[in-house]
């Protein structure tokens, strides 16, 4: 019996004893782990001029004899006792087990045969498997889970799954109205029903914006010194708006990539290219351009060959890359396309809190478009007159005889006699002099020159301060770019023109080497990465882990694909129905995979421990942002505004202390007043140099990520049991169901499905009476205790409800807040 | 949720939760009350280290970085040059300064005038380490210390420079070394953070160079690993306090009838990761004593507290936080890293503020030091004191080239660090410059040599602590990085 246990663990996922050594498989991991930092792609590190990632190379080195072990010096290598001939070196870190020998081993007596890449071959539709699964996921999904002897489990109660659904597709909890009528309807397509309803949510956007928001960096500040504010936001909105509107892949990233390029773009089509400017800017005094510019390209290169190649390319920033096929050049023509920009590298100094580097796009609301038109007829009228009262003064100032003209340079001087024979532009230099050095005291004279004063305030500060200016891609300074030594700014080498990663599919014969084409390349339909990568991105979201789980890289060190032909179904299936995100997502949602319980039973644990299998549904902890929107949500207190400027929400006192050493701006922390406290997160204002601290596990903005791990650490639980958000939110309930139930049972109990998405079942009531009889004791007998706890929010509290009883079940709703079964998605 | 989960932690999470489920039925009643109950101070063995850490017998169990920001004046304070005194407002040889890259405050300078130190160097200690008179207190504990003159970083600015000192890296986005330590070593006390930030600056608050919380950043690896930052503010760590009107006995019974529910939907669903999440909360529970604890000094005698300087009890001082530092230190924290804002002085030097931060730092450095010493801690104790750089040999002249000098610029070609203890050779300088202590000439210690060097006195080998990312292995060193084997004491 231990025997077979032990094969049934590892056969589905590893090479079964009797199969054939599959090189992708089980091969190319261990040579790439193994050897390739020394004998792979990289020329110029390449030891012994051996490189074991090309077949015909590893041949002519006779690195091994096919058919023969003993032949091959791999495999005398690996076996040597002498320090100076055994492979890998000890100096490397790196030791074979006995097993990964014997598969060198196995492989070279079965012919050696070498197999391009997986991922590097453009996906084709595989079969569906047969056997009875009426979804196609499933059929996939099915098929690993027999071979390992374990079976989909039973849908999940259908309020867990309302609640799991919700909560995926929008980021909010289902309100107990939704759940009453899902539990009603006993049509056969209630399920259904219910993912069209939410697919059509406004809030769907907000939703599958955050992952969005990690990739791109997204912040609302630079970072650095000074930590300038900007107007990404608007890209924020941009991008909102289009995920609701099932914008189609392939039309959503062209525009981010290369937007302003599109033949008559549109306002909104250039925002959207902002995904390449959301990125940090350094802004300290003494800091040289230039090198902080090529540290946005640097950036730029990471973050679109990660969100949209799912390749690690930073390697090649100094030399040919280590593991895959991706070469010095490759990365330098990528970095052609994102270096035309008329940028400086650091954003504009100035007394605005806002700092910007070029170039940005004006992106006002209708209203502020509005106002911006009434400032500037304002100043206009006003600076006529002023224009005008300024040529009579030069007349008049030219008039005068030279000595009382003031001080005047010599080469004005010179012009100033016979009048007649200056030019038009030798007048203009005078006029140029005259209103800059003489003008003062005629200005003054100007009958309106307050009103007009206060007219060009009003209209720059708003400008400055309130007109939002979006920094965004444009192709409008022509660079040369070059190879740089080791990624050296100041050491140019070969130059280099945009041209596609020769190891991929070439660009498109008629496409235009810039962004657009490098858009269009991506999106062809022979290109192997495109499509994977961002299926796998989106079961990532629906699993916790994708069915590849190193998101971020599909290269040749990535893991193995848990389900392959899974990954090349979906990356067909996506491509071929026209890139439609909420067609894929409804088909993951439904699929009988999804919608299975999430209870864990010893067989999984046995079997299948990291769950890989999936012969359940993952329970996930949700995002920290989540969290916070949940506790909004089910209190009521959500304000469910869409989009806009960021807001301020509470967060522990002087939360930009640490930045206050500064004297160059204020860092007080404008805390938001009323209805702006309760925005979802995704509206907080993001400070790039101190995230808001209750949002905890998140991507610190800094980077491309587009995986974050979820962590477990005592701060996480003391964020959520005693910020302020939480505590409010807990009070709000409190009073809510206290004013719409009776009795202490139904008040519990509509608490718990407010926030738990169900009716409290088993040893539940029982355990939440005895809460609530606990904290009733203690408030109870401690009525300051309980005033101070119920005076915490801005919200105003209902003075009728009485202290003890109110601050008791604001106790009880807290700890539902942080029960397990809240925070995590079942 | 294992996102992410390195072998140690999956190891850590299987003994908890075996420890967790010793009795099936209640899950962990007992085991909770042994939780509870355990002692504040430093656990005998880390939890969480990683399989085979550390590579070799550590010689520091704890490592306090008193950073000090902005790049104090190695050529006023540690390397003292009689040249620069001697030529004070002549040139600086062009074949000196060779192509050095310099900050645009100071690259187009048409002059590169010399300029000595402010005050007269002294000769410390029967080692006899010269150093500035500004820094008595140093001065006298320099048989303690070992200064490394010959310090040396690519970075010409403040945040790309501490940034590489403190993630191996210019751009920011990587693990810090805490972050690592933690990661490798796990921690000694699962009641406080194992790592650490403090921060603090000059009470003019004259410098722009903010502390980003990308310095104590875990960057690629999972969260917990973050430096948690105290605060001078408010709950030293955020939400650390109950809400108004919550006692820690109501909070208590609280979390016990919601454990109770937590174990419930355990029998129910089966997944080991409630287990987990229960144990969070008593961690949680429990730093809320230990730190209001951390923090309390009444039972610090007089004497120790006169020994950090008079501002020892005022929150948010470099003081205050060089005796947290100490208590954490005690406490089994690993990494604590205080951050000291001011030495940025360009326009200032002179004119009082490289005095004014002396007397900031000095006495509490120091202070540090000999605590640590006197209570047997200093030898598995690291103290490090040093910035992202040091400061020009030559003058920033902010008034034109015929007035006095104001201060001096960035320089990351060389410049001095001074370390303490953890294995460390005592009383012993390292490396030299030149006469206008501008070039070294000897020993040079790039960024990555000594975060090399600390790592090893961690018992580490900095080419073998690495995080797979984005399909490839990081470490601190990125690809480079020597140990310093001439600053370690000989066992």
């Amino acid at each position: 019996m231990p025997g077979r246990l032990v094969i049934l663990f590892i056969s589905p996922l590893t090479a079964t004893a009797w199969a054939k050594v599959d090189f992708n498989e089980d091969v190319r991991p261990i040579l790439s782990e193994n050897c390739f930092y020394c004998h792979g792609p990289d020329g110029n590190k390449r030891k012994a001029k051996l490189r074991l990632d090309v077949r015909e190379a590893a041949l002519e080195k006779k690195a091994f004899v096919p058919g023969d072990e003993e032949a091959s010096e791999l495999i005398k290598r690996l076996a040597s006792t002498d320090s100076d001939e055994v492979m890998p070196p000890p100096d490397s870190h790196r030791t074979l087990t006995t097993a990964q020998k014997e598969t060198l081993k196995r492989w070279i007596a079965e012919g050696a045969e070498y197999k391009p890449h997986w991922a590097y071959v453009p996906p084709v539709r595989p079969a569906l498997p047969s056997n009875g699964a009426k979804y196609p996921i499933d059929a996939f999904v099915v098929e690993k889970l027999a071979q390992a002897s374990l079976k989909l489990s039973p849908e999940a109660p259908k309020a867990t799954l309302l609640r799991r659904v919700t909560l995926d597709l929008t980021g909010l909890p289902p309100t107990p109205e939704e759940t009453a009528t899902f539990l009603a309807d006993q049509s056969p397509d209630a399920y259904e029903k219910q993912v069209e309803r939410l697919l059509a949510s406004p809030h769907y956007g907000e939703r599958m914006v955050l992952p969005w928001l990690d990739a791109s960096r997204y912040a609302d500040s630079n970072g650095f010194q000074q930590d300038g504010d900007t107007f990404q936001w608007v890209w924020r909105d941009w991008l909102v708006k289009s995920l609701n509107a099932d914008k189609p892949f392939d039309q959503l990233s062209t525009e981010m990539l290369a937007g302003d390029l599109l033949p008559n773009a549109t306002l909104d089509q250039k925002i959207a290219t902002a995904f390449n400017r959301n990125h940090i800017l350094n802004g300290e005094g003494g800091n040289i351009a230039e090198e902080q510019r090529f540290v946005s390209l640097f950036d730029r290169v990471e973050s679109t060959t990660t969100t949209w190649l799912g390749l690690t390319v930073a390697c090649a920033q100094c030399h040919d890359h280590k593991y895959d096929p991706i070469t010095q050049k490759d990365y330098y023509q990528w970095m052609d396309a994102f270096n035309q920009v008329n940028e400086r590298g650091t954003p504009s100094g100035g007394p605005s809190r806002f700092r910007l580097d070029t170039p940005v796009m004006e992106a006002p609301t209708p209203e502020q478009a509005a106002e911006l038109a009434k400032l500037q007829a304002n100043f206009d009228a006003l600076n006529k007159d002023f224009s005008a009262h300024q040529a009579k003064a030069f007349e008049a100032w030219i008039a005068k005889p030279t000595k009382d003209k003031g001080m005047l340079p010599k080469e004005l001087e010179a012009l100033l006699t016979p009048e007649m024979k200056r030019t038009a532009a030798q007048t203009e230099q005078l006029r140029d002099h005259y209103n800059k050095n003489a003008f003062a005291e005629d200005r003054k004279k100007f009958p309106a020159i307050e009103q007009l004063d206060r007219a060009k305030q009003l209209l720059d500060g708003f400008r400055g301060n309130i007109l939002p200016r979006v920094m965004v891609m444009s192709d409008d300074q022509r660079r040369d770019t070059h190879i740089l030594d080791r990624g050296a700014y100041l050491s140019k080498k070969e130059k280099v023109t945009f041209d596609a990663p020769g190891f991929l599919p070439p660009l498109p014969k008629d496409a235009p080497k810039n962004r657009l084409g490098l858009a269009q390349w991506l999106f062809r339909p022979e290109h192997p990465l495109t499509a994977r990568v961002q299926v796998n991105r989106q079961w990532q979201h629906f699993f916790g882990h994708g069915i590849v789980r190193t998101s971020e890289d599909l290269g040749v060190q990535s893991d193995r694909p848990t389900h392959p032909a899974l990954l090349d179904w979906l990356a067909v299936e996506f491509r071929e129905s026209g890139w439609k995100t909420k067609a894929l997502h409804r088909l993951i949602v439904t699929s009988r995979t999804y919608r299975q319980s999430s209870h864990v039973t010893k067989e999984h644990l046995q079997k299948d421990p990291e769950n890989k299998l999936l012969a359940r549904a993952p329970r996930l902890r949700l995002p920290s942002l989540l969290l916070r929107d949940v506790a909004l949500s089910s209190s009521g207190l959500l304000n469910a505004q869409i989009g806009g400027m960021p807001v301020y929400p509470y967060l522990p006192d002087s939360p930009w202390e640490s930045l206050a050493i500064t004297r160059e701006r204020d860092f007080t922390y404008p805390q938001s007043k009323g209805a702006d406290l309760y925005r979802r997160s995704l509206y907080t204002f993001w400070r790039r140099t101190i995230a808001p601290v209750n949002m905890f596990d998140s991507s610190a903005r800094q980077t491309c990520r587009v995986r974050t791990a979820v962590t477990s650490s005592p701060l996480h639980a003391l964020t959520m049991l005693n910020d302020p958000t939480w505590v409010e939110a807990a009070r709000v309930l409190a009073q809510r169901v206290t004013k719409e139930q009776l009795t202490d049972e139904a008040r519990l109990a509509r608490a718990f499905a407010l926030v738990l998405g169900r009716a409290p079942a088993g040893p539940e009531p029982v355990l939440l009476a005895k809460m609530l009889a606990n904290q009733r004791a203690v408030y109870a007998a401690d009525a300051p205790a309980a005033a101070a706890l119920l005076a915490i929010g801005e919200s105003q509290r209902d003075a009728a409800l009485p202290f003890a009883e109110h601050a008791a079940l604001t106790a009880t709703c807290l700890a539902l807040y942080n029960l397990d079964l809240a925070v995590t998605r079942d | 949720m294992d996102f992410e989960l390195s072998p140690s932690e999956w190891r850590e999470r299987l003994t908890r939760r075996s420890f967790l489920s010793a009795g099936v039925q209640g899950v962990g009643s007992v085991a909770l009350a042994a939780l509870l109950s355990r002692d504040l101070k430093a656990a005998p063995n880390p939890i969480g280290t990683l399989p085979g850490f550390p590579h070799f017998a550590p010689k520091a169990k704890r490592m306090i970085c008193l950073w000090q920001g902005g790049g104090p004046s190695h050529i006023d304070l540690f390397d003292y040059k009689p040249m620069l005194e001697k030529m004070t407002g002549q040139e600086i040889p062009a074949s000196v300064r060779g192509d050095t890259r310099l900050s645009t405050m100071s690259n187009s300078y048409s002059k590169y005038n010399c300029v000595g130190a402010l005050k007269p160097f002294k000769k410390w200690g029967s080692s006899g380490i010269e150093m500035s008179e500004m820094l008595p207190y140093t001065g006298a504990i320099a048989d303690e210390l070992c200064v490394v003159r010959s310090m040396n970083t690519e970075a010409v600015n403040h945040a790309p420079g501490v940034t590489f000192f403190m993630t191996g890296s210019q751009i920011s986005g990587r693990p810090s070394m805490g972050a690592w330590l933690s990661y490798g070593l796990g921690t000694m006390n699962e009641d406080l953070p194992s790592y650490v930030v403090m921060t603090s600056s000059d009470a003019a608050k004259t410098c722009g160079q903010l502390f980003f919380e990308h310095y104590w950043s875990n960057g690629f690896l999972p969260g917990k690993h973050q430096g948690v930052r105290f605060r001078g503010v408010g709950d030293p760590v955020p939400y650390v306090g109950n809400p108004a009107g919550v006692s820690r006995e109501a909070r208590r019974m609280m979390l016990d009838d919601m454990q109770a529910l937590n174990r419930a939907h355990f029998s129910e669903v089966g997944d080991p990761e409630i287990d987990t999440r229960i144990s969070q909360y008593e961690m949680a529970f429990r730093m809320q004593s230990s730190v209001p604890d951390l923090l309390d000094f009444k039972n610090e005698p007089k004497s120790v507290l006169e020994m950090y300087g008079p501002e020892v009890l005022k929150p948010g001082t470099f003081a205050n936080n060089c005796l947290i530092a100490r208590r954490l230190a005690e406490r089994g924290v690993r990494f604590t890293q205080l951050m000291h804002a001011g030495w940025d002085q360009h326009g200032n030097l002179f004119s009082g503020q490289l005095a004014q931060q002396c007397l900031d730092t000095d006495q509490a450095s120091a202070a540090l030091v000999k605590d640590l010493k006197q209570r047997g801690m200093l030898d598995d104790t690291l103290v490090v004191w040093g910035g992202e750089f040091g400061r020009t040999p030559f003058a920033q002249m902010n008034n034109g080239f015929n007035s006095n000098p104001t201060g001096r610029d960035h320089f990351g070609r060389a410049f001095s660090w001074w370390l303490a203890g953890g294995g460390i050779k005592p009383g012993y300088v390292h490396g030299e410059t030149d006469e206008f202590g501008w070039n070294i000439t000897k020993d040079q210690v790039h960024v990555h040599d000594m975060q090399a060097t600390l790592m090893h006195l961690f018992g580490i080998n900095h080419e073998a602590l690495l995080f797979r990312y984005q399909g490839r292995q990081f470490r601190l060193t990125d690809v480079e990085g020597h140990v310093v084997k001439d600053i370690l004491k000989k066992a």
